[in-house]
């Protein structure tokens, strides 16, 4: 497998200091949100939108792009953060997050911003949607992949395992989940409220590739997706392994921003801390 | 009395239809949760199993994956009983068709209680209240095979979501391969200036016999096929309010939030009359044959009758 280059590794870097950044605005700015969810999933995202999907800002219907669902639709300011730095929106447009009549809803809503998929925010049906997306994908013979990052906590969901038997018995090899494991759901640690483990040998026992990674890793994270495009016959999942507020020293590992935003202090504490780009 | 000739079931004339729209538009795919045999859809896997799914019992997934489907421009319909697919599925449905603007066709079957003998559980009398919620779908409540193959053929030239109500027993044939029916709108099979009874599915026929026995006593009754629940066809229900003395909605479904509920709704607002409701009051159902629940639960000529007759009398 081909290493990441030096050069492209710290423009990602520089591009996820960029989105974390933008999380903390947004969120600030917003006085709500779900900031801990966001910082953590923003590798995973940078190195789909960046190194792994096949996707066209200019086009964002092309019929044979790289689908994209973000399951756990509160990490909705990551997301937007994401497809502003490739150029689907406005950089100037990040700051309307939850404001009225903003296409940046405070879950992702298709019904304002229709370049999602669809709407997402309830916790257990994104992995299903990218099912559908699957299977028309494989009656039209396309070669395009569905990614749908998933969170941990929302792995309680029955739905969740509906849609893990569905893949793997169809063999939906063009499907590839991501599991953003940061340890924590909002009532408090997985492991305390409903522990998950052993999580990859639940999904192996349901028919699916799995890969764990370093989910801060752009290099993990790299490698595994494209391990993940050559597997035959199965759906993958990456199994994540990420800090819950990554990036800003007092919100790691802190539940307390799970879904609170920063106050304007905290606000200018974190965004002095994730510094200027390198 | 009229004679009624009993033709299909509802559910079977929806698997027959899909077969001719299945070869006519490509883009058609069918998704079933286990109940294929039930709801007729197996006839469209049989013939195209390229396009068919069955999700297992697992209606959850069926439903978000057919939001997934429509995204990529493929015409999903999702059938199984409606009780299981509507509430098991509802909130599938809220985010991920009603609340993502997707173009996905729910038809179910075993809608209310003429289910029969399998019991509450697999009669859904809550489906209409709980489709009605969602923004922008239309309902449609064909009361024979003719009418349902009409909307089974026509749903699918309407961008957007569609709930196509079907239901178990054998129907009585109302109408025939001519008959026309218009998208959105409702069909009045007799005109009466007296009182105006309004039904759909299961019960229209009863609504019919009604009118025959209220004629013989000098009573004419306006009779309304209200096929299409929703959008609601508020010209001529304001036409009925006006034309006649008072309304009787007569439905196997319950009366809160049933067409009763929201064509009340609507005239305590344009045109206040005299309505009376039959339905369920603020029950379920149980097993028996579905003439023994009709009588039971009320759906009956002879309870319309009545309903009429308070009407005039209090006029």
């Amino acid at each position: 497998m081909q290493k990441t280059c030096i050069k492209d590794l710290e423009k990602l870097k520089s591009i996820a200091k960029e989105v974390r950044k933008d999380i903390i605005r947004m969120t600030g700015n917003a006085g709500s949100g779900h900031p801990g969810g966001s910082l953590s999933c923003v590798e995973i995202l940078i190195t789909l939108f960046f190194k792994i999907m096949r996707h066209d800002p200019k086009n964002p219907k092309w019929e044979d792009r790289d689908r994209f669902i973000l399951s756990k639709g509160h990490a909705a300011p990551a997301l937007y953060a994401v497809l502003a730095q490739s150029g689907y929106i406005d950089k100037k447009e990040l700051l309307t997050l939850r404001k009225i009549g903003s296409r940046l809803q405070g879950h992702p809503d298709k019904r304002f911003l229709d370049i999602l998929e669809v709407s997402t925010g309830s916790l257990g049906q994104g992995l299903s949607v990218g099912v559908g997306i699957a299977l028309a994908g494989k009656i039209d013979k396309k070669d395009y992949r569905v990614y749908v990052l998933i969170g941990d906590g929302e792995s309680q969901e029955g739905q969740i395992w509906e849609a893990a038997m569905f893949s793997s018995f169809h063999k939906l090899d063009n499907l590839c989940a991501i599991m953003d494991y940061n340890k924590f759901q909002l009532d408090g640690k997985i492991s305390e409220i409903l522990d998950i483990e052993p999580v990859i040998k639940k999904w192996e026992s349901f028919g699916w590739k799995v890969f764990e990674v370093d989910g801060h890793s752009f290099e993990e994270l790299i490698e595994a997706f494209n391990e993940a495009k050559n597997i035959k016959g199965k759906p993958q999942i990456i199994i994540a392994h990420t800090i819950k507020g990554k990036g800003v020293s007092f919100m790691e590992g802190n539940n307390h921003f799970h879904g609170r935003a920063p106050n304007k202090e905290e606000e200018k504490r974190a965004l002095e801390e994730i510094g200027e780009d390198l | 009395m009229r004679e009624w000739k009993l033709g299909k079931p509802t559910r079977e004339a929806y698997g027959e239809t899909l077969l001719e729209i299945g070869e006519e538009n490509k883009d058609v795919v069918v998704l079933d949760a286990d109940l294929s045999k039930s709801t007729y859809t197996f006839l469209f896997g049989n013939k195209f199993p390229d396009r068919f799914f069955n999700f297992g019992i697992a209606e959850a997934n069926m439903v978000s994956a057919a939001a997934g489907l429509a995204t990529s421009g493929k015409i999903p319909f999702c059938s199984s009983f409606a009780c299981f697919m509507i509430n098991k599925a509802y909130e599938q449905i809220k985010i991920g068709i009603a609340g993502s603007k997707l173009n996905v066709k729910f038809v179910a079957s075993h809608a209310g209680i003429c289910v029969g003998e399998d019991g509450f559980t697999q009669q859904s009398v809550e489906d209409i209240a709980l489709m009605s919620t969602f923004p922008n779908f239309v309902i449609v409540a064909p009361a024979d095979e003719f009418a349902t193959r009409w909307a089974v053929k026509e749903c699918i030239k309407h961008n957007g979501p569609v709930y196509i109500r079907t239901q178990r027993p054998k129907a009585p044939i109302i109408y025939n391969e001519n008959t026309e029916f218009v998208w959105g709108k409702t069909k009045t099979l007799e005109d009466g200036e007296d009182v105006t009874i309004i039904s759909y599915g299961m019960t229209l026929h009863i609504a019919l016999d009604a009118h025959d026995e209220l004629l013989k006593k000098g009573i004419k009754a306006k009779v309304i096929d209200f096929y299409t629940i929703k959008p609601l066809d508020e010209e001529t229900l304001l036409k009925a309010a006006r034309e006649t003395k008072g309304i009787v909605v007569i439905e196997e479904h319950l009366l809160n939030g049933g067409l009763g509920s929201m064509i009340a709704r609507f005239l305590a607002e344009k045109k206040p009359c005299k309505v009376r409701f039959i339905g369920l009051n603020d029950t379920y159902g149980e097993s028996g044959t579905p003439k023994e629940l009709f009588e039971k639960f009320g759906l009956t000529a002879q309870n319309i009758i009545k309903k009429v007759e308070e009407i005039i009398k209090d006029d």
